[in-house]
């Protein structure tokens, strides 16, 4: 085992630029992480200002190997994020990962992608990953963003919630009327809407995979604070699994939504 | 330069040491850390029984702090006899087994199992609620305080620190208490005990809406509790509460401590403590101090 290795990296900004209204692409120099680095996995970002100390965790949306390079995308919801944006390109921040486990990459032949908000940005390293027919499904509040991006990969069906774009209504609701199904989903989103990706994925016999979010004290393991539920083994109640750990993604038969 | 310093009987290669719940057992840290330079190992609190712990969200941001809500979840003692004291003991570190109960004999009957186990020293935990006493923390009430550590005492083999908790308008006399119920150390600080509420949604950010606040903010208020103590009681003291520096950790001993937990910093960085640690070392080194243990105490 490597001792002593840095676990907070600064990384030049490469690229820092707006894709929607509060949402935000960040390229990062980090050759260190890319190389490591799987689909569905995060990383911690750190600010710098305010007495802010924890880390904000962001999902990898995709890698470039041979520029090093580490793409991000995140949507201000607070004074991190709002920090955050506000950095030049050229300035660095302090990240650590890659974290957590990642999506196990299904050798079947079709696969269904869910997304919902800043939920879509995994899927677009995912989607470059998975061998074999992909179809993708993204709901969005307004604006769509990461479409282009995801088309590459194969069809991309939008929802928007107030019809701004494609579908008027939930991503469940377009998957239901397409009757969507393949061998393994995949989803990443608010927990509304993973919860019905979940029912939805059982009751058509489809295996599952969702990424969670949760509210977290270190990000590697080491304080227990960022837990959720999961079906105890042998069956009756409940047991706490570790998102940042154990997850962000589980087995949608495993965990429970609550 | 000597950085070697004893607490009750127990030598520890240097004063640094990781705070219980910030550290785990040590696994998630070891690509981090040097786990053979740390002084000892204060593993999470341990329980006679697996307890689940609070819901999620179990942490919140403050301004330089945190608040947590984990609510003590932990395996249960046997699970951590056969898990993590084989796993630490591949380290040349002394072991701390932070204990938890909700009633007397629920700390006793940790540290009975503890008995045969190989660990050097335990840190009762008496911040947990006394489910006798309406749910009353222990370490609040000195009469409380006192009798739980003259309990675990008598079955304890390996030497006890108490760890007190801030929670108290003096903690002067629940130290003293506990020096009365036979405590060979004491540790302070545990945690604070605030809250945050989400404005916009109208309720508490934690699950549990009250939790633990630490991390550098409360480093004064730590600080001060620490000074008190070592100068009335006849004890050793261990230092903690928002430690993030080298110079943080000398603060603490300056004001009494005869060693230290890094906690939170543990969470915002793996490494903190190696770093904290070459921060002390350079800090004597600039200072021409050969012997860490001449700066114990020496803030009158
Ligand atoms: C594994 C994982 C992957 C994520 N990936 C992305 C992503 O790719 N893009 C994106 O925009 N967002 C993502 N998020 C959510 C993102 O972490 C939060 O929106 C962000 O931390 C908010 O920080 P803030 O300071 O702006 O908000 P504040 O509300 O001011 O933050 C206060 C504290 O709460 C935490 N927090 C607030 N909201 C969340 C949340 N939803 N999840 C976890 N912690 C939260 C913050 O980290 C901080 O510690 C992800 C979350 C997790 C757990
Ligand atoms: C996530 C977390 C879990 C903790 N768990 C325990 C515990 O199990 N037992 C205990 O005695 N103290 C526990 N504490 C308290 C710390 O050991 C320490 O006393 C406190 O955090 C102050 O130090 P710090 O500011 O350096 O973190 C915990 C603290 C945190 C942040
Ligand atoms: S955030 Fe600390 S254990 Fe997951």
């Amino acid at each position: 085992m490597c001792h002593e290795k840095n676990a907070r990296i600064p990384c030049t900004i490469m690229k820092h630029k707006a894709l929607a209204e509060g949402v935000y692409e960040l390229v990062l120099e980090a050759p260190g992480i890319v190389g490591e680095a799987k689909a569905g996995q995060f990383v911690n970002l750190y600010c710098k200002t305010g007495g802010k100390l924890l880390p904000r965790p962001i999902s990898i949306c995709e890698t470039d190997r041979e520029e090093g390079l580490l793409r991000l995308v995140y949507a201000v919801v607070g004074s991190g994020t709002r920090e955050i944006s506000g950095y030049p390109e050229g300035d660095q921040i302090e990240v650590m990962g890659p974290l957590g486990n990642g999506y196990t990459l299904d050798q079947g032949a079709r696969h269904v992608l869910v997304g919902g908000g800043v939920g879509t940005p995994p899927l677009v390293e995912l989607a470059k990953r998975l061998s074999g027919e992909k179809v993708i499904y993204l709901g969005f509040r307004t604006q769509p963003y990461l479409v282009e991006s995801l088309r590459e990969y194969g069809p991309v069906h939008v929802a928007t919630d107030d019809g701004s774009q494609g579908h008027k209504g939930t991503v469940l609701e377009l998957m239901e009327e397409h009757q969507v199904t393949g061998g393994m989903l995949y989803a990443c989103g608010p927990t509304p809407m993973l919860r019905a990706v979940q029912a939805y994925a059982l009751a058509k016999g489809i295996p599952s995979q969702l990424s969670l979010e949760e509210r977290m004290g270190c990000g590697f393991g080491g304080c227990v604070g960022c837990v959720c539920k999961v079906r105890a083994e042998g069956g009756e109640g409940f047991a706490y699994k570790k998102v940042c750990k154990d997850g962000p993604v589980f087995d949608g038969k495993e965990v429970l939504l609550t | 330069m000597r950085m070697e310093v004893e607490i009750a009987g127990v030598r520890l290669k240097n004063p640094v040491t990781t705070a219980s719940g910030t550290f785990g057992s040590g696994r998630e840290y070891e690509p981090y850390v040097d786990i053979n330079r740390l002084g000892a190992v204060i593993v999470k609190g341990v329980a006679n029984k697996e307890w689940l712990g609070n819901p999620a969200p179990r942490i919140a941001e403050t301004y330089g702090g945190m608040l947590n809500s984990v609510g003590l979840q932990n395996p249960g003692v046997d699970a951590f006899m056969l898990e993590d004291i084989p796993f630490l003991r591949r380290f040349d570190t002394k072991i701390v087994v932070n204990i938890a109960g909700r009633t007397v004999e629920e700390y006793c009957e940790v540290v009975e199992k503890l008995r045969d186990a190989d660990v050097d020293m335990l840190e009762l935990n008496i911040s947990c609620p006394n489910v006798k006493e309406g749910g009353v923390a222990f370490g609040i009430d000195p009469k409380m305080a006192e009798l739980a550590t003259r309990e675990v005492k008598k079955v304890a083999r390996q030497p006890l620190v108490v760890k007190l908790s801030p929670n108290v308008t003096d903690i002067v006399e629940i130290a003293k208490a506990v020096e009365s119920g036979g405590a060979d150390a004491v540790s302070l600080i545990n945690t604070l005990i605030g809250m945050r509420i989400d404005a916009r949604k109208r309720k508490p950010v934690l699950a549990n809406k009250i939790g633990g606040l630490s991390g550098p903010a409360v480093k004064p208020v730590a600080l001060r509790m620490v000074y008190q103590v070592a100068k009335a009681v006849d004890l050793p003291v261990i230092g903690l509460g928002g430690i993030m520096t080298g110079e943080d950790a000398i603060e603490f001993m300056m004001a009494g401590a005869t060693a230290v937990s890094v906690g939170t910093a543990n969470l915002l960085d793996p490494g903190a403590t190696m770093r904290i640690l070459d921060e002390m070392e350079a800090f004597l080194q600039e200072n021409n101090i050969r012997d860490i243990r001449d700066i114990i105490g020496v803030v009158e």
